[in-house]
């Protein structure tokens, strides 16, 4: 009975290709899911009645249910009307459309911030709507926006762990094969964990460091 | 024609109506104060000047353009009409020199250097140079409010509204933005300021306009309503702002 | 045909979703009496008992609750012929504790130290001041983070099916597979039943709080 060192040395490198997947899925989630969640913020600030109500229905429905059903959904459900989708692809999707979901809403509270007389003197020099948005309202919304939004990044990157359900072969699926394979489930996954932890804690320095470096600009009164 | 020409407008916030038909007009080289009891609707008078707000009747015309006519593009004709708020608003995430130069680079197309040469300048006019790379939070309340005057004069434009412009300032603070005021209308700017500094008044207004309950109650030069009031409601209105603000402050 | 399918098999997945409930109150309450263990020990310990509570907890929030299922499942397993049911209870009431002693140290912190010192200085212990003073205060800063950590936890139940508990999620996919296909509906209504559910605890809560409102301690949660 090998020790956990030696069972780690071992199995390390499929969990790390397994790591891999779950970075690069990790990373296209947030690009999306950042880009979406910008603008349905946007929607909901700047939008007319029937665009508030669209992104304000989108919100609720991907805050108001489990991510393991909105994966099951996308993989499984959607096929049933003719879109049918990669295991990596599904999973993406659904992780993407539910970070977004909870990212707007950071996003609206940041831009709702900025105190509108701002966005007035920007439309008195002649400025358009859309100007003052993009040069007055973001860039001070954008950094508001980063103590809260940082959590994100990290939940984003736990629950990618979903995935393994519909077979993409990540971090947990890969833990969970060495498993079957050697019946150490314990010993498996809690390698996995110790993944995890070292990932989440990088992260989280990462994100802390960026938001020192974007406070350096002083408040507005 | 007139460079600024107001006609009749109302304007109403729910069930409270608060113009109830405010005419006049200005010439260029014109400096108009408005006076009154708060909540007479002087801000949202001079609002509804440059689109911020839009009145329910009556028109209004910058330089032969109607500003309340739907079909105007109002974004053309705001760079004309510089507006200074009372709470500055200036944008935070800028400096001194960038809250200047923006308008110019966003909204007139210009290129940022020579944008900057320009900022440059109008910041000296007003005295804060040296403040070029400050940040709105790095400032006292009165350069602050000299900046944004500062970034009204870049745009070059045809007249400035003040919507009470020193109401928001500690005391001491207030005289240097009377003076960058003064200086300017001596130049020759045209300007409506909505203020109850009589100081200001008494050196350069042709014209004091009191607006009381929705309406021009009476309008005339300082020299002749100040001293004379025709109506009590001014002369009760005028004894309350000077014991509340004292004697009228000497400026230089 | 569908519909008929749903209709006769509402009951079994109303049961789905009493399990849920069922492991949500169960994980629920251990993660709330563990998480104010954690809180205070963390806030109010020594050196090295705060250090403990932090690690617990930054371990339990750093680790997905998947891998934690499993590693309770499987690691409980080689001690103790333990049902899915209660490590799916130990695992999310673990990890729901540590999120639960964020939220309360961050209460009790809101309270701020000079009510401690007032306290004290009056001549309560630490015990009453921590019970009559602090406690009532924190209370009413940490319920509006606790509703938006409940309703993260109400979805997160559905997470067990990775360990074989046979809640809605599961009982889904069950009908899914012997009805050879309806994935989209069933799901979908599946989808349905979380969100309603999610609604009413928002909304439930949300009255609670207002409830426990007074005049500086106003509620700041923001909507859903």
């Amino acid at each position: 009975m090998t020790g956990f060192f030696e069972f780690a040395r071992i199995y390390l490198p499929t969990l790390v290709e397994g790591t891999i997947v779950t970075l690069e899925m990790w990373a296209w989630c947030m690009l999306g899911g950042t880009i979406l969640g910008l603008l349905l913020g946007l929607c909901r600030v700047y939008g007319n009645k029937p665009i508030f109500v669209l992104s304000s229905g989108y919100i609720e429905l991907f805050r108001g249910t489990p991510m393991l059903a909105q994966i099951l959904f996308v993989y499984f459900g959607l096929p049933e009307i003719g879109v049918l989708l990669t295991p990596v692809v599904a999973a993406s999707i659904a992780l993407g459309m539910n970070t977004a979901a909870y990212q707007a809403e950071y996003f609206r509270g940041a831009i709702q911030s900025i105190e509108t007389g701002q966005v007035e003197a920007a439309r008195s020099l002649g400025m358009t709507q859309i100007q003052a948005i993009s040069n007055i309202v973001l860039p001070q919304a954008l950094r508001r926006v980063i103590p809260q939004w940082s959590n994100e990044p990290i939940l984003l990157l736990k629950y990618s762990s979903i995935a393994f359900v519909i077979g993409v072969p990540e971090l947990m699926a890969r833990a969970q094969m060495i498993g079957y394979s050697t019946f150490r489930f314990f010993d498996a996954f809690l390698l996995a964990a110790l993944i995890y932890l070292i990932l989440t804690n990088i992260l989280a320095q990462c994100l802390h460091t960026l938001e020192k470096r974007v406070s350096v600009l002083p408040k507005s009164k | 024609m007139s460079l600024l020409r107001v006609d009749d407008v109302y304007k109403a916030y729910g069930d409270l109506l608060v113009l109830k038909g405010v005419s006049f007009q200005m010439e260029k080289g014109d400096i108009k104060v408005i006076i009154g009891p708060s909540g007479t609707g002087k801000s949202t008078l001079l609002r509804c000047l440059n689109g911020l707000t839009s009145p329910d009747k009556g028109k209004i015309w910058i330089d032969g353009i109607e500003v309340t006519d739907p079909k105007t593009n109002i974004n053309k004709i705001r760079p004309d009409i510089g507006f200074v708020f009372q709470n500055f608003n200036l944008f935070a995430h800028l400096t001194a020199l960038d809250n200047v130069c923006i308008g110019l680079v966003k909204v007139k197309g210009m290129k940022k250097s020579e944008a900057r040469v320009l900022a440059m300048e109008e910041l000296r006019r007003v005295g804060l140079g040296e403040k070029a790379g400050a940040y709105p939070a790095e400032m006292s309340g009165g350069q602050q409010q000299r900046v944004s005057i500062a970034r009204a004069l870049a745009m070059n434009p045809k007249l400035i509204l003040f919507d009470e412009p020193t109401s928001a300032l500690d005391p001491e603070l207030i005289g240097e933005v009377l003076k960058v005021m003064i200086d300017l209308a001596k130049g020759g700017m045209t300007m409506l300021v909505v203020s109850h500094e009589i100081g200001f008044c008494r050196a350069v207004a042709d014209e004091i306009l009191f607006l009381d309950e929705g309406k021009i109650i009476e309008k005339g030069h300082p020299s002749d309503l100040l001293a004379n009031p025709s109506y009590q409601r001014t002369k009760e209105f005028l004894n309350k702002i000077i014991k509340l603000y004292g004697e009228e402050r000497d400026k230089a | 045909m569908i519909y008929q399918t749903l209709l006769k098999e509402f009951p079994y997945l109303l049961k789905g979703v009493l399990v849920a409930l069922e492991l949500l109150i169960a994980f629920m309450s251990l993660g709330f009496v563990i998480g104010i263990v954690l809180s205070v020990t963390e806030v109010y310990g020594n050196r090295w008992s705060s250090m403990l509570a932090v690690m617990i907890e930054r371990f339990f929030r750093g680790v997905p609750a998947v891998v934690l299922l499993f590693l309770f499942y499987y690691g409980l397993s080689d001690i103790y012929n333990v049902s899915s049911f209660t490590a799916a209870t130990l695992a999310l009431g673990f990890r729901t504790a540590a999120y639960q002693s964020q939220i309360f140290k961050g209460a009790i912190q809101a309270v701020g130290s000079g009510q401690m010192e007032a306290a004290r200085a009056i001549g309560m212990s630490k015990f009453q001041a921590i019970w009559s003073i602090i406690f009532p205060q924190a209370l009413r800063f940490g319920i509006g983070p606790w509703s938006n950590e409940f309703a993260s936890e109400l979805k997160d139940t559905s997470l067990a099916y990775t360990i074989g508990v046979v809640e809605l999620l599961r009982r889904a996919k069950y009908i899914v597979s012997y009805t050879y296909g309806n994935a989209l509906i069933v799901y979908g209504f599946c989808a349905i039943l979380y969100l309603i559910l999610v609604l009413s605890g928002n909304s439930i809560l949300y009255r609670i709080e207002s409830k426990l409102q007074m005049p500086g301690f106003e509620m700041r949660r923001e909507r859903g």
